[in-house]
């Protein structure tokens, strides 16, 4: 998600114990404002079993591997599961996984010491976790087999769920429970070496929901149906920061299956018998607004802003943090603009991420009692906002974890805005009785959390072999993780990563890189692959530029950069792509190329564009990936041709706007994304790596709208400035 | 108004409102929540069902006039159509939210081409949108099914024929509740 999230997210070492049976397992409470006991008590019962908190083995046989993560689509259940299975020698057709409840003393993300899904961290931050417990389990059969056989332990061979003896004796994992169950786990199992691993890396590793999310029986929030459940819906302020003045629900009460109406902090919340009731009874309210704190500006004027910033001329209280600096700065203004000097600016519209399920939460409130059921994406923050409305602790909020019909980063936010809505109104309700909360596609569209509005402007001097001498780069956006939870001091890492980092500044004597962080009140929020959905296009394209000015040939400019900044990994996933490509474009496409680092991952990308009446038409694309172990190649497969899809439908189409402070997309008729018609043929090559497994499911996002502008470039010497590709309105 | 809907065979009935998108009812009255809420105005194709076994967008289609149509939805075609096991084969679903309703249109494509060609996948999917960006795993899953190519591969899964008796068992039990 960035630097200091994956900071964060930094690899704990977890003791064998805590691993194994479960006992407190808190990294730290790295979430600024929550105290210890906070973060400690926020976690509901769980029954721990003698195999810990991440399996059970059932008397038949049946592995369960217990997910800390929310599945929104990413493929980690069938690679965490897949992880277990391995060290613990299990029949891969007999595991199945289950969702953990909320509990972040059991089920934090690495050292973060919070139950959160994000930074393309469920495999990574699992990865020493998992092998331990499926390890140490695997031991405990061992021994028991081996104290019921009087035979050594090491003689005793475990394959697909089924202990041997070289004297033929054979049991199952069912038919050895009861004595494994009783094994004191051991003090650190042995780990295999992955060259002996029989299952990770290998195409068995499949997805374990498919058949469920092909014959409409996969859960969904939107699906939870319960006893006396109520529907509501909610009518939101037209404009950021506008509250309720006063209201009319007497024609809403009307409406046949209305139950009640009331007020709640964002807005009038209609409750009814339907879904069909509730938009009824919420299309008769009656609402005068307060817009008195609202935020009115359009997307046009904040843009104007902002380039008035990049280009020093912005409010004298907003100051510029420097985030890379070395060498005399003084030099690169000193550079006469002309052939050696590029100068550029690139402007990124607000996004919406549009996950196919719009936000909605399913809660029921009974006095300090609160359960929720849905695609909770970060539990730990989800109890502790919950908790503050009920007034009670966060270990009084229990969650059942449902699949979630995309996220895309939407559904991890400081507020928990959707959910604490959701409380709101079943605390109003009460008694326990649950209450669904279903927001409209134009309501998701309207709430905000959008990828921020972003300006870059970059000057670089070249030296006289062409390569870049001084690099002056300048960011405006608004900050995701100021005055948030995850906030710290200094520039905020989520605005600037990418370009921090970035190893084309590494190769360059002089580098002066400062971000300006101005204030909107429009909400802003990580959208997949966060700074890197401008910091790539940045780097990259302007890359290119260089190469051009430089007049080199991309690959090879990029090959000479590597090489002088030792980014090894870099080189290696941009000659396997180069390599996979081939040495010519399909006829009558032109090729652009592009490599850009993320969540620990690299990846490379040569797409091949051609213009169809001035519209970017993707086809072939050539992706390379560095991800360390591959668990599952195909779901890394899956996860580039579908990252690639999610970035390329925002370079095409991407963009929200607002006038006079209120969105002006509210469906995908406005809100345009790519469909069957316009998505590029993705080929993935993953390169070989015996490091552990880093970031996959947003990596493959942000490489491809820099491809397709440099393959632009390419064709027709112009360079792109302003995302979308299409639609180019200020 | 009481309506009487056919649906995945078997004749219901419910009490609403005539102007009631037939989605809701799915979803909210006869409880097949297969049928997926995406946009509400015949935009992304999540709500796609079958009537008389052409696609249709339920969200904008009233339950007004569906007396003595036929209506199918995912939870009608079985678990084991041969586009369900391509989908499996091939590993389509990332999320899964959008995938009843891509069946569902894929599904009224190869009933009536057996061989469809990428420009006809084009013209028959591009209403559905799949914002995981699963296009290319449905395009090769639709030609597998189209074609007959389809080698059930359900590693770790229950086979596809339990999972058809457990629908049907479940859609049986989901009718009787809606009074039939």
């Amino acid at each position: 998600m960035n630097a200091r999230f994956n900071k964060l997210l930094g690899r704990a070492e977890v003791s064998r114990r805590d691993v194994v049976v479960g006992s407190a397992l808190v990294g730290g409470a790295l979430l600024v404002g929550c105290s210890p006991a906070d973060i400690m008590s926020a976690g509901s019962k769980v029954e721990v079993g003698a195999f810990g908190a991440f399996i059970k083995i059932a008397p038949d046989g049946l592995v369960t591997v217990i997910s800390k993560h929310i599945e929104f689509g990413q493929g980690n259940h069938a690679g965490l599961a897949a992880i277990v299975a391995e060290e613990l020698d299990a029949d891969w057709t007999r595991v199945v996984v289950e969702q953990a409840p909320a509990n972040a003393k059991l089920y934090a993300n690495g050292g973060m010491g919070a139950q959160l899904t994000g930074g393309s961290s469920a495999i990574s931050n699992s990865w020493t976790q998992l092998r331990t417990a499926g390890a140490a389990t695997r031991a405990m059969f061992i021994q028991a087999a081996a104290t019921k056989w009087s035979v050594p332990a090491g003689e005793i061979t475990v394959k697909d769920s089924v202990l041997t003896h070289a004297s033929g004796k054979t049991a199952g994992f069912g038919e050895l429970l009861a004595e494994a169950a009783k094994i004191t786990p051991p003090a650190s199992p042995p780990l295999k070496d992955p060259k002996t691993f029989t299952l990770i890396g290998t195409d068995r590793v499949r997805r374990k929901d498919s058949q469920a999310k092909s014959d409409g029986t996969a859960r969904f929030t939107q699906d939870v149906r319960l006893p006396d459940m109520l529907t509501a819906m909610v009518a939101h302020a037209p404009r950021f920061g506008g509250t309720v003045r006063s209201f009319d629900a007497s024609e809403a009460k009307k409406v046949p299956g209305v139950v009640e109406v009331y007020e709640i902090p964002t807005g009038v919340a209609v409750v009814a018998q339907s879904t069909h009731a509730a938009r009824m009874g919420r299309e008769a309210l009656k609402i005068e607004w307060n817009e008195d704190k609202a935020e009115k500006r359009g997307s046009a004027a904040i843009a104007a802003s902002f380039r008035d910033i990049a280009a020093g001329k912005g409010p004298a209280d907003l100051k510029w943090e420097a985030f890379e600096s070395k060498g005399d700065a003084a030099a690169i203004n000193a550079a006469k603009a002309g052939p050696k000097v590029l100068e550029a600016t690139y402007e990124f519209p607000y996004l919406a991420h549009a996950s196919m399920e719009p936000m909605n939460c399913v809660a029921a409130v009974d006095g300090n009692k609160v359960k929720l059921t849905f695609g909770s994406q970060g539990q730990t923050l989800d109890q502790l906002n919950v908790a503050k409305i009920v007034g009670t602790l966060p270990g009084s909020v229990e969650i059942e974890t449902l699949f979630a019909g995309g996220s895309f980063g939407r559904r991890a936010t400081f507020t928990s805005d959707y959910a604490a809505e959701c409380v709101h109104i079943a605390k109003k309700v009460g008694k326990g009785r649950p209450v669904k909360l279903v927001w409209t596609r134009e309501d998701d569209m309207h709430a905000g959390y959008f990828r921020p509005l972003v300006i870059h402007g970059v000057r670089v001097s070249l030296d006289k072999d062409g390569y870049p001498a001084a690099w002056r780069h300048r960011i405006v956006s608004q900050s995701i993780m100021k005055d948030s939870p995850m906030g710290g001091k200094g520039p905020d890492p989520s605005s600037t990563e990418g370009t921090a980092g970035s190893p084309y500044l590494k190769a360059t004597p002089i580098v002066d890189a400062q971000l300006a962080s101005p204030e909107v009140g429009v909400p802003v929020l990580w959208w997949r692959s966060v700074g890197a959905t401008h910091t790539a296009f940045v780097m990259e394209h302007t890359i290119d530029q260089l190469a051009r000015k430089a007049g080199k040939d991309p690959v090879d400019y990029r090959r000479a950069l590597y090489a002088k900044a030792g980014a090894d990994r870099h080189l290696a996933v941009l000659n396997l792509a180069v390599e996979k490509a081939g040495p010519t474009a399909t006829a009558g496409w032109s090729r652009g190329v592009a490599v850009h680092e993320s969540f620990g991952s690299v990846v490379a990308q040569v797409a091949e564009v051609k213009l169809v009446e001035g519209v970017p038409k993707v086809g072939r694309v050539v992706t390379a990936i560095d991800c360390g172990v591959a668990i599952s190649p195909d779901q890394v497969a899956a996860q580039m041709e579908g990252g690639t899809c999610y970035g390329l439908s925002a370079a095409l189409f991407g963009e929200i706007t607002l006038t006079d402070g209120a969105v002006d997309q509210g469906n995908f008729d406005t809100y345009r994304v790519l469909r069957m018609n316009e998505a590029p043929t993705v080929e993935t090559h993953i390169l070989p790596s015996g490091n552990p497994p880093s970031g996959v499911g947003e990596p493959g996002t942000p490489v491809i709208a820099a491809a397709v502008a440099n393959a632009i470039l390419a064709a027709t010497a112009k360079a792109t400035s302003r995302l979308p590709f299409s639609g180019q309105t200020a | 108004m009481t309506a009487t809907l056919d649906v995945n065979g078997k004749t219901m009935s419910v009490q609403a409102d005539p102007a009631t998108p037939l989605l809701w009812v799915l979803r909210d009255e006869l409880g097949l929540t297969g049928t997926k809420f995406g946009c509400g105005v015949a935009q992304c194709g999540a709500c796609t069902v079958h009537i008389d076994g052409q696609p249709v967008r339920s969200c904008v289609t009233p339950i007004e006039g569906l007396s003595g149509v036929k209506i199918t939805t995912i939870e009608g075609l079985g678990g084991a159509h041969p586009l369900q096991q391509a989908w499996v084969k091939h590993d389509v679903p990332q999320c899964g939210y959008c995938q009843s309703g891509q069946i569902m249109s894929a599904a009224a494509l190869i009933a009536q081409n057996k061989a469809p060609s990428d420009d006809d996948i084009d013209e028959a999917m591009s209403g559905n949108i799949c914002r995981c960006g699963t296009y290319q795993r449905i395009r090769a899953a639709i030609k597998d099914a189209a074609s007959g190519k389809v080698a059930v591969a359900t590693a770790g899964s229950t086979t596809l024929e339990e999972t058809a008796e457990e629908i049907a068992a479940s859609a049986g039990a989901t009718s009787r509740g809606a009074g039939r």
